[in-house]
């Protein structure tokens, strides 16, 4: 009885990090490419914006997305008004948190990654009859795979940790919102350290070995490029300058 | 800016005007249809951003750009071209060759993207032209300066573009590699017939390669027309200092192959040049550097110099402190001859003096 609980909370776990990540794949790059082609003004506030969750307590953002997606929230009225119910307790409203609490773990690699790319090889695509959407999927996406690489890892694995949002916007609804975290959590509340150790001892591993697999799978030679590039593009920059 | 009419219909009209803080782009060419056009000019002159602009690498606001009748761009019109619509190819300074493709995968990308009905220039052509049938399985990685260019400008090629762009691509070479790319572009220049604008601040390059042209000077056009005659005109910049020098376009009509000689005939008479590979009828561009030049009153015998020419004095130009520039004309071809202020003052060299041209060293061009 105990292990299927503990079963359904691990496929739980893995089903939000899986919709979550690919959600972010998605919303990520045109974002991520965004922050780092745009010379707009408003490139500065976005880009806080997307790092924030890397400062605020995740309870906070739990917090106010309790707030606004609740029934007299805003987003709440706008959900219920769009006939989709109420997102609070919902594993919707799991996703939903997560993807901006995971979001700065999925768009900085890959903004990096479009900024180091630079200019050059976007003209050289031109000059070769690429448009830019072909351009971006056989250049840009194939000269960034290690990024992609990056951030897929980080985004699911920083969700698998996620405890915060999830007690807040989820509560702990078995089978629904209960994932690992909170599962380990109620472990502890209740003294059984065994289960708890099982669990987060289990999660260090994964991580671990996510971490590892990520270093071990990036090409040492596409790092080096890629922490090479920036200055490169910094001497584009100059000569983009009108000097003949 | 006047266009001064050359052989062959017009091939670009391009009218710029292009403001930006610290530069200001200004230029209306009308560039021929054939050969090799060289836009030669100082770093910071605007060769490189003329060059992106026909491209359309750079957009610039007010233009008009046409190829053959082909409007690429035309700001009264509204009309803009973006660059993947432009049939062009384009040859960067650094190659920027895709890093994640390997050398056959940077020549096929073009190519898979020019529609079968426009591809004039079959690839194994452009890569035996380039010498590069060795290099296709390679990484762009592991590939050297002159290799990587090579590769470039065959990638260019196979687009079969209509208009051929090369910034400046033997600039990042040392000597060597730059030796090792230049007589692919020469062979380019004579073995296809596809226009190209070549970007150079390098006068020898420009002096090999070009047939035609423009010579820009802070964004403006100082002047334009047949290489030959620019090259050598005193009132421009580029007929001073040390590598001033005079071209010579020439037929092969007599073959001395015992003394390894071939001797050509141009408008002043015939020169002789020590060179094998040459053959009956075969125009040949001859460079005469000013340094390798010197006058004298009456004809030298006993001399070893085997080229000498009659022809009067046209310019006398101050060139470096105790030096001359003085323009010749030999039968109307023109001649540079580089000679020391104390020789002109004991000549007593003014316009319309009769000399002797005495030319100690000749190089072939191709």
């Amino acid at each position: 009885m105990k292990g299927s609980a503990e079963l359904q909370a691990l496929v739980l776990t893995l089903q939000l990090a899986g919709t979550t990540t690919l959600i972010l794949l998605l919303l990520g790059t045109p974002l991520a490419w965004w922050l780092a082609r745009t010379l707009s003004w408003l490139r500065g506030p976005v880009g806080a914006l997307v790092a924030l969750p890397l400062v605020l307590p995740p309870v906070v953002i739990g917090f106010y997305l309790l707030v606004l997606l609740g029934p007299n929230g805003p987003l709440g009225q706008l959900t219920l008004w769009l006939g989709w119910g109420l997102l609070p307790f919902t594993f919707s409203g799991l996703v939903l948190g997560s993807v901006l609490y995971s979001l700065p773990f999925v768009v900085q690699p890959l903004q990096n990654a479009f900024e180091a790319v630079g200019d050059a090889p976007l003209e050289a695509a031109a000059t070769l009859r690429a448009g830019p959407l072909d351009t971006f999927v056989s250049v840009v996406l194939p000269l960034c795979r290690p990024a992609y690489l990056t951030a897929a890892v980080m985004g699911f694995a920083h969700t698998v940790g996620e405890f915060g949002i999830v007690l807040m916007l989820g509560g702990n609804i078995a089978g629904k919102t209960r994932v690992l975290s909170v599962q380990i959590y109620d472990h502890v509340e209740a003294l059984e350290y065994a289960q708890a150790h099982w669990l987060a001892g289990g999660l260090m591993v994964f991580s671990l070995a996510a971490l590892l697999a990520l270093y071990a799978l990036q090409p040492k030679r596409d790092l080096k490029k890629l922490s090479k590039r920036p200055s490169k593009r910094l001497s584009k920059w100059s000569s983009k300058r009108p000097a003949a | 800016m006047v266009f001064k009419k050359t052989s062959g219909m017009t091939l670009i009209h391009a009218v710029f005007n292009h403001s930006l803080p610290d530069f200001t782009l200004d230029v209306s060419l009308a560039l021929p249809a054939s050969g090799v056009t060289a836009v030669f000019g100082r770093s910071g002159s605007g060769k490189t951003t003329l060059l992106r602009a026909i491209a359309g690498l750079e957009r610039v606001a007010g233009g008009y750009l046409a190829v053959r009748a082909d409007v690429w761009q035309d700001a009264a019109r509204g009309i803009f071209r973006p660059v993947h619509q432009r049939p062009l190819g384009y040859v960067f300074q650094d190659a920027n060759l895709l890093a994640h493709l390997s050398v056959a995968g940077n020549l096929d990308f073009g190519l898979r993207r020019t529609p079968p009905a426009l591809r004039r220039l079959p690839l194994d052509q452009a890569i035996a032209l380039l010498g590069i049938e060795k290099l296709l399985p390679r990484r762009v990685s592991s590939l050297s300066g002159g290799e990587r260019q090579r590769v470039a400008i065959a990638r260019a090629l196979a687009t079969s573009p209509q208009l051929l762009l090369m910034d400046e691509p033997l600039a990042s070479l040392d000597i060597e590699r730059k030796a090792e790319v230049l007589p692919y572009l020469e062979r380019l220049a004579h073995e296809l017939r596809i226009p190209m604008l070549y970007v150079s601040h390098a006068l020898d390059e420009v002096a090999r390669l070009a047939d035609h042209l423009v010579l820009l000077d802070t964004g403006c056009v100082l002047a334009t027309g047949p290489a030959a005659e620019l090259l050598s005109r005193l009132d421009l910049p580029l007929a001073h200092g040390d590598a001033a020098a005079a071209i010579i376009d020439a037929v092969v009509t007599r073959l001395e192959p015992d003394y390894h000689l071939s001797h050509a005939e141009f408008a002043g008479g015939q020169i002789s040049l020590i060179n094998r590979s040459l053959h009956l009828g075969q125009r040949v561009r001859v460079r005469v550097q000013a340094r390798d030049v010197s006058l004298s009153l009456q004809r030298q015998s006993g001399s070893s110099v085997l080229n000498v020419f009659a022809a009067s004095v046209t310019h006398l130009s101050p060139d470096s402190p105790g030096q001359v520039m003085v323009g010749l004309s030999a039968g109307g071809s023109t001649l540079l001859a580089r000679i020391s202020l104390k020789s002109a003052d004991t000549l007593q060299l003014q316009v319309g003096l009769p000399v002797f041209a005495q030319v100690k060293g000749v190089a072939v061009l191709g």
